[in-house]
């Protein structure tokens, strides 16, 4: 495929009077992974909702490898597929197995055998150490655990870009990393990531671009090396010395 | 008993009261034991005393709990059907109408909660149904289907058995409460469960059938069951129609002996099959509480 994976063209998304979006521009092309930082508030959840189809957005254009999915009469189920989302509160579905809450989707939707999907949950697990689980309930496991099911949950429909909401911030700290680590290996592999995050430190090591966004707009972007040590926007400036400020960078 | 009440204690204690409380009731002291069985003993002292000093207490004992009547009433005479056999009729009419129930009634919870503007008049049906028979008595009901159905003089529907109108009002006035529940159920599973599998790519059926629903059901299991509990006793009320299950069993040897020890019979009956589902619900109840603790600490 060629051409950018993600294009994002002057969207605008609004709750009512609060204007949340106001004209988001943002290619992501094919292998990148893309930051974006900001305030609780700056738009960054509102904007991976938009993408995912899960919020309409009010004006603008969203293309995903090659394909409007903002344009009138898209079937929004056949968009999700190709786009995996991961969320700060895990949602695995609690009344599932392990290998049960991954092989959902990839037999209701994409209509794959038992056995095929068990194998692509199966090898997935393993891969990021999570074999011995496949037979637990989500609420035995600890949070690093969950979130990791929950990515693999995702991985498992091969989507072609994987959005990730802030999802450490609902873990105890000495779990993050290991959370860390398995989004750090898709980018290693090559796999487009959009991730929105608090953790400057990881996205300075894995971003191969980060966005500033304030009050509903991309202030500044660039690589992470020139926007966590000379960058050009005051409001950038401003928010990085509160991080430095709070010891998170 | 103040002092075991976590409800009175004041805030910062509460953490440190509630092991206590835990203590008290799963191992009374002796002290306790004493002042319980004592009570206890008491309590039903003075009833025997008001029922034995009673005028009439020798004409109720007779009435209804004489042992010859009520063992000819329990395995029925040649004149009087036995009130044993006919509560087979209300464990079948139970039984028939519970699957009827679960099922109608959970189309008209999913049907309630269907969104979008084309499914406005099913909505509205379905919302216009739990009101009625939630509003009208289930003993009008049965009248209305009972006699009315039949006085249509309708080939396929006119002409069946009274236990099967009987059968039918039950399904419509429990279906309409079940439903309820089971819109409580839906309604209880966070809004992320729903957004989590439509990002997969499911279906807004996919995700009701394999997500929303296996949870809501799960949880009103307990209300559930208490329903039904309501259902088995209410299945004497299709004795109106005039089919012979316990209760009208008991009031046909009560007519012809003079006697109701038949009721008394009929009242055990039902007692009986109610305790194991009572018991049978409370164990689910406590053991969902269970989880909820286990999870709350994880």
């Amino acid at each position: 495929m060629n051409g950018p994976t993600l294009t994002l063209e002057n969207v605008h998304k609004s709750f009512g009077e609060n204007e949340v979006l106001k004209g988001i521009d943002l290619v992501v092309e094919p292998h990148e992974v893309v930051c974006l930082i900001g305030a609780s508030g700056s738009g960054k959840s509102t904007l991976l909702k938009c993408v995912n189809l899960v919020e309409p957005i009010d004006s603008g254009r969203i293309v995903v490898e090659g394909e409007e999915i903002t344009a009138k009469g898209v079937d929004a189920n056949r968009v999700r597929r190709r786009i995996g989302i991961v969320f700060q509160a895990f949602n695995l579905f609690p009344h599932m197995t392990v290998l049960r809450n991954i092989t959902l989707a990839p037999r209701e939707v994409l209509e794959m055998d038992r056995q095929a999907a068990e194998k692509r949950a199966l090898g997935l697990l393993e891969r990021f150490g999570l074999l011995d689980k496949r037979d637990e309930y989500p609420d035995r496991l600890s949070g690093g655990q969950q979130q990791r099911v929950a990515i693999v949950r995702a991985l498992a429909m091969r989507p072609g870009v994987m959005l990730f909401d802030e999802v450490t911030s609902a873990l105890d700290p000495e779990l993050v990393a290991e959370v860390l680590s398995v989004i750090k290996e898709l980018a290693d592999e090559g796999m487009t990531m959009l991730i929105a995050t608090h953790e400057m430190g990881f996205a300075r090591d894995i971003a191969s671009r980060v966005c500033f966004l304030d009050e509903g707009k991309i202030l500044e972007q660039a690589p992470p090396e020139r926007i966590f040590t000379s960058p050009e926007n005051p409001r950038t400036r401003q928010f990085l010395q509160r991080i430095i400020a709070a010891g998170r960078l | 008993m103040t002092s075991g009440n976590p409800g009175v204690q004041p805030d910062p204690r509460e953490p440190a009261g509630a092991p206590g409380v835990e203590r008290g009731s799963k191992m009374l002291g002796s002290r306790a034991v004493l002042v319980s069985s004592a009570s206890t003993m008491l309590f039903f002292a003075v009833i025997a005393v008001v029922v034995v000093l009673a005028p009439g207490s020798e004409v109720v004992a007779e009435r209804f709990f004489s042992p010859f009547h009520l063992w000819q009433s329990t395995v029925g005479t040649p004149s009087t059907p036995s009130v044993v056999g006919a509560f087979l009729l209300n464990v079948k009419i139970f039984a028939v109408s519970e699957v009827l129930i679960l099922t109608l009634a959970l189309v008209i919870a999913v049907v309630r909660q269907i969104p979008g503007p084309v499914f406005f008049p099913f909505r509205m049906v379905a919302l216009a149904y739990t009101d009625l028979f939630r509003g009208v008595p289930l003993i009008l009901v049965l009248y209305m289907i009972g006699f009315g159905v039949p006085g249509l003089g309708l080939e396929f529907i006119s002409y069946l058995p009274d236990v099967t109108y009987g059968i039918i009002a039950l399904v419509l006035v429990y279906s309409a409460y079940v439903a309820e529940v089971y819109r409580a159920g839906i309604e209880s599973v966070h809004e992320s469960q729903n957004a989590a599998a439509r990002s997969l790519g499911l279906t807004r059926w996919q995700s009701l059938r394999f997500v929303i629903l296996p949870q809501a059901v799960r949880r009103v299991i307990p209300p559930l069951l208490n329903d039904f509990i309501g259902l088995q006793k209410d299945t004497a009320l299709v004795s109106v129609l005039g089919s012979i299950e316990a209760v009208r069993a008991a009031q046909i040897y009560g007519a012809s002996q003079f006697n109701y020890a038949s009721y008394v019979v009929a009242a055990l009956l039902f007692v009986l099959i109610t305790i194991p589902l009572a018991r049978f619900t409370d164990r689910l109840i406590s053991r969902d509480k269970r989880r909820r603790e286990a999870g709350a600490v994880a």
